[in-house]
């Protein structure tokens, strides 16, 4: 699993480093970043996904 | 139709007549919510207050967020402004960029974020900490508290002094004028326009002062000195200030004493919330989704069918944000409390351009008011549930909600 942040869409709701802050971080403007390069570890998918289904803005895109 | 006694009659039919100063609905607008997002017209509309539109439903909701050409920011409450009233200097100062639309919103708001991003607002954990601890210390030993005047409502205001670099004693002082233009005002502009000008008043000082006397490390210093990057004005510095006031007080303030209030009837959620203190995060993030206290207003731009309901330009759009978080087709059990909620995808600080720039910071305050107060008292009750009063209109939350323990 690789993840990314659609920039255009993120909002900055940081819902998703409360769902998953070992892979969701903030940038100086509180946008979302993606703290892991590469594949996502198998531990960390579910609350990923639980990430990505928090977003109100769509802006997390999972790729399996 | 704009005084209380033109638009106060009984409510007959909500989906068509609703009145978000009803008394009723301000003590618990969910029932309300509930019935227009479940019947055939789950966007209202009322003449009330001027006329607006009221969607409940979480798609319908979201999709107006999120459509800010279409649905402007050119008036974000459900009654006119009264800046028109307003002359000379004080005219042309709003709260950007909560009233600002692009393409000036971009830089109105990219100035702010940066104060307000996690890793920013996380150095007022300790002073916030810290003021909850001396709160408590001045009425634990009395048995008895006002959750709301005593606690919730001291908090974000000091906060928010701090952040601004002003006077703390300034606190009862900003409390009465934001009260001033969000409780009382909406519905009486000779009060809005008042309290309205005693902030920017004493912002106007603030700004002189920081001109002759800068200062290290201060919001209004750096704000005056951003001009090399982007056309800021002492208009723009103004009305942040402005915004500051207006939507860091008592929206925060209303989401600790909603939570408060919620915790003193539910022992169980408490002693979860002991036990489990990694839940705090997910927790917090279920009380705003419950218990939203905001509800922002939009300007329709240009005629336009939305969801099969005429809207007109320049007509009123209330975003109902606690109605689209009790949305079943987004939320399961929507009006039950499940502070280990996993999929919790709500909207309590907006949707869109507009999501609330200091959504961080309320949720570091919710927080560590809420863990102080359990740590000194974790066991509470209502002293009367029906003597508990409410704010309501746009900002929803407890006022007078007084606690024995």
């Amino acid at each position: 699993m690789r993840v990314r942040v659609d920039e255009d869409s993120c909002q900055g709701q940081q819902m998703c480093s409360i769902a998953a802050p070992e892979v969701f971080g903030s940038d100086e403007l509180g946008h979302a970043t993606v703290l892991i390069a590469g594949d996502i570890p198998e531990h960390l998918h579910a609350k990923t996904r639980r990430a990505q289904a928090n977003c109100p803005e769509d802006a997390i895109i999972i790729e399996d | 139709m704009t005084t209380v006694e033109e638009n106060s009659g009984p409510v007959t039919d909500p989906t068509s007549d609703y009145n978000i100063f009803d008394a009723e609905f301000v003590r618990d607008p969910y029932p309300t919510m509930s019935e227009i997002r479940e019947s055939k017209c789950p966007i209202a509309h009322t003449d009330r207050w001027g006329g607006s539109w009221f969607p409940t439903r979480y798609d319908d909701v979201v999709a107006i967020a999120q459509e800010h050409e279409i649905f402007t920011s050119r008036s974000i409450t459900v009654t006119a402004s009264p800046l028109r009233q307003a002359e000379g200097p004080y005219a042309g100062i709003a709260a950007p960029p909560i009233t600002s639309d692009p393409p000036d919103h971009h830089w109105h708001r990219r100035l702010i974020l940066p104060v307000f991003a996690p890793q920013s607002v996380a150095k007022y954990e300790q002073g916030t900490r810290d003021l909850c601890n001396r709160l408590i210390d001045g009425f634990i030993d009395k048995g008895e508290a006002d959750a709301g005047t005593d606690y919730a409502q001291q908090i974000p205001v000091r906060v928010i002094s701090a952040m601004l670099g002003v006077r703390d004693d300034m606190a009862d002082e900003f409390v009465s004028w934001v009260r001033g233009v969000l409780e009382v005002g909406l519905t009486d502009p000779i009060v809005r326009l008042e309290n309205r000008n005693k902030i920017i008043n004493f912002f106007r000082e603030e700004l002189a002062d920081r001109k002759k006397n800068p200062r290290e490390n201060d919001l209004i210093t750096d704000l005056l000195n951003s001009g090399d990057k982007y056309p800021v004005s002492d208009q723009y510095v103004l009305g942040v200030c402005n915004l500051m006031l207006i939507a860091g007080i008592d929206t925060t303030w209303s989401a600790i004493g909603s939570s408060l209030w919620h915790l003193a009837q539910h022992p169980e959620h408490r002693k979860q919330l002991r036990d489990n203190p990694d839940l705090w995060p997910t927790a917090v993030e279920e009380l705003l989704r419950a218990y939203s206290p905001v509800t922002m207003a939009r300007l329709v731009d240009r005629d336009i069918e939305f969801q099969g309901c005429p809207m007109k330009a320049g007509d009123r759009i209330l975003m109902a944000f606690p109605a689209a978080n009790r949305d079943p087709r987004q939320f399961e059990n929507p009006d039950e409390v499940i502070l280990d909620r996993q999929h919790n995808r709500h909207v309590a600080f907006g949707s869109g351009i507009h999501r609330c720039a200091g959504s961080n910071l309320a949720r570091l305050e919710l927080r560590v008011a809420l863990q102080v107060w359990l740590e000194r008292i974790p066991e509470y009750s209502l002293v009367d549930p029906a003597a508990v009063t409410w704010a309501g209109g746009q900002v929803h939350g407890p006022r007078v909600c007084r606690v024995q323990f």
